[in-house]
């Protein structure tokens, strides 16, 4: 990019400012967009759900024999409690990698051109995107809740606790969506946007409670896998959903465990929703 | 309106070392079509996406109906429409949907973004696909129904980048009437083009840019006459050819230029048919009867050549 001879302050002035509720309603106009893209296009719904029903249906039978022994008695023995709330957590996360995806599609096809030639609120397209892809992972993870409901998962504390775990969740993979939107920014091409989305999310997704509990990890990986993200919110979700019996060998109370999320999410969207935005300002297709 | 409808000074924006726009300035006022001609990559798509707040340039000022693109985008995106070089439409929605979506987006209400939304594909003659899926259209259909995004919020000055290209002739005189029609409303419209009939047909003025200079500017007749009264094209039988231009430029005093692939000897005529006898009896006097001779006043092609190939640098 190279050097404009305006200070950034004369194209951010106040003045020509959207008011908030033009921009609310600019961003509901773009979220009604894309959810009539996700609808048209049901292969985006169907790969979406496909993909992590196939995982949670591989781990529980394949590796839930060994590791539901290695749980001991817990969970009611059956390795698939301990892994749904997991799973749930893994799917937002990838859920978020589309918004990388169907921005650089926008971006190749001219959209974004077109909407950042109209007057418009800078973070519109971006919020537009965001949300509705929100709106997407909350049908993806239901849809896997159900699911694992048919294969024996059983929630110990009731409904309500379960909805506030999957509330967590969808939170999540909407900070996670900002930063897949800088993301798809940055390289432009949705071949590019499908592989550089993989590299935040690999090593967080291994490096996590997700799979296997913590402690079963190398040594070394331990400081960093209890505190990060993934391994926070996957042990809220467990929190909510399995009770005190996780919460018992947990280290964290519910309510400890539910302010780090919360923490996390509001960490990550307050350092990538400014970078997106601005990224997206700057972006020339 | 009283500002200029567009006014940019001395816009510098390179890409590494491509000069893409090297110091262009360019006004014009508001009720007419500016016609910006030059070759492929001559910098015309980047001038209009400075215009339009897309591209910051790197040094330079532009406004657009009075209002300052780099210190006020918002409000300069308010006043304009752009139908970029290619259509930015979406595949997935219907053409209805897409234009009633940036209706909206220009903060129409509802039922006046519905309105428009219909008339617009009525003018464009696309109300019969109006509800299918745009992937469904053709080429030519979703340039138009991109024409009709950029008209939806009825702006001041719109912005057309080789708005017809692509599109089959009888379209294209439907969007030439498109265009003046939009013109007789009051819109302002700045288009580019690689058809030169295009802009000699619809423009009021014409900008000429070449390696992102601004190399000529007027009316379309005013480009005509930069290159002389007239132009007498010859042809002859290749043999003859080195002692024809030599004869044709000892009295004439003009330089001929051969055109190999029309196979024609291109003169400028500043007198016109008296110009036409002096060849008629020089090459007499040589003893070489043409196989054809023409004299005819210079088309806009023709000035377009003279001009772009005076730029001429080696690659
Ligand atoms: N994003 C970009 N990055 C690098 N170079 C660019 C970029 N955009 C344009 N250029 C270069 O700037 C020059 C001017 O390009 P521009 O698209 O403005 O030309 P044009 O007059 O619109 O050409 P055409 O008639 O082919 O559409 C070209 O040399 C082009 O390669
Ligand atoms: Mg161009």
């Amino acid at each position: 990019m190279t050097t404009a001879t305006l200070p950034e302050a004369a194209i951010s002035g106040d003045a020509h400012r959207i008011s908030l509720i033009a921009g609310l309603r600019d961003t509901s106009v773009i979220v009604r967009r894309n959810m009539v893209r996700n609808v048209r296009l049901p292969q985006l719904l169907i790969f979406a759900t496909i993909q992590p029903v196939l995982f949670l249906l591989l781990f529980n039978y394949v590796f839930g024999g060994s590791i539901g022994l290695s749980l001991g008695g817990a969970y009611g023995g059956k390795y698939i409690n301990y892994l749904l709330p997991g799973m749930l957590v893994q799917t937002a996360m990838f859920s978020s990698m589309q918004t990388a995806i169907g921005l650089t599609e926008d971006l190749g096809n001219g959209v974004i051109d077109r909407f950042r030639s109209l007057p418009i609120a800078r973070s519109a397209v971006l919020a537009g995107r965001t949300s509705a892809d929100m709106v997407r992972t909350l049908f993806v993870v239901s849809l896997l809740t159900i699911v694992g409901y048919i294969v024996g998962f059983r929630t110990a504390d009731g409904l309500p606790k379960l909805a506030i775990g999957l509330i967590f969740c969808v939170l999540f993979g909407f900070a996670l969506s900002w930063v897949m939107a800088f993301v798809g920014l940055a390289v432009k091409t949705p071949e590019a946007a499908n592989s550089a989305a993989f590299l935040p999310l690999f090593p967080l997704m291994f490096a996590s409670s997700i799979f296997v509990p913590v402690d079963t990890l190398p040594s070394w990986m331990q400081g960093f896998a209890e505190n990060q993200p993934v391994t926070v919110l996957a042990d809220t979700m467990r929190g909510y959903v399995l009770g005190q019996e996780f919460l018992s060998t947990s280290p964290r109370s519910l309510t400890t465990l539910s302010l780090f999320s919360m923490f996390w999410i509001v960490v990550i969207l307050v350092i990538a929703v400014p970078l997106a935005v601005r990224k997206y300002r700057r972006t020339v297709a | 309106m009283t500002a200029p409808a567009v006014r940019a000074e001395n816009v510098v924006k390179h890409f590494g070392d491509v000069k893409a726009l090297d110091g262009v300035s360019l006004t014009f006022e508001p009720g007419m079509i500016y016609g910006l001609l030059g070759p492929n990559g001559a910098g015309k798509t980047t001038l209009i996406r400075v215009l339009t707040t897309l591209l910051r340039p790197d040094s330079g000022s532009a406004e657009v109906a009075g209002v300052d693109v780099l210190a006020n985008p918002t409000g300069a995106r308010r006043r304009l429409g752009l139908a970029g070089q290619s259509a930015a439409v979406d595949e997935f929605l219907t053409g209805y949907e897409n234009l009633e979506m940036v209706g909206r987006l220009y903060g129409l209400g509802r039922a006046e973004a519905k309105r428009r939304a219909n008339d617009v594909l009525e003018r464009l003659t696309l109300s019969d696909a109006s509800a299918r899926q745009v992937k469904t259209y053709s080429g030519g259909m979703r340039r138009r129904l991109d024409l009709g995004a950029s008209m939806v919020g009825r702006p001041d000055v719109l912005f057309l980048d080789e708005p017809t290209t692509g599109i089959d002739p009888a379209s294209r005189i439907d969007i030439w009437g498109l265009i003046t029609d939009l013109v007789a409303s009051g819109t302002t419209i700045l288009m580019t083009t690689q058809y030169l009939e295009e802009v000699d047909q619809l423009a009021t003025r014409i900008g000429v840019i070449d390696h992102g200079v601004m190399i000529a500017e007027g009316t379309s007749d005013d480009l005509k006459n930069q290159i002389g009264g007239a132009i007498i094209e010859l042809m002859v039988r290749a043999g003859n050819r080195e002692r024809v231009m030599e004869t044709l430029r000892s009295s004439t005093s003009q330089e001929p230029t051969y055109d190999p692939v029309r196979d024609l000897i291109t003169l400028p005529a500043p007198g016109g048919t008296a110009d036409l006898f002096c060849v008629v009896r020089a090459l007499d006097a040589i003893d070489i009867t043409p196989l054809a001779i023409d004299v005819h006043k210079p088309t806009l092609d023709d000035a377009f050549l003279a001009l772009t190939a005076d730029q001429e640098v080696p690659a």
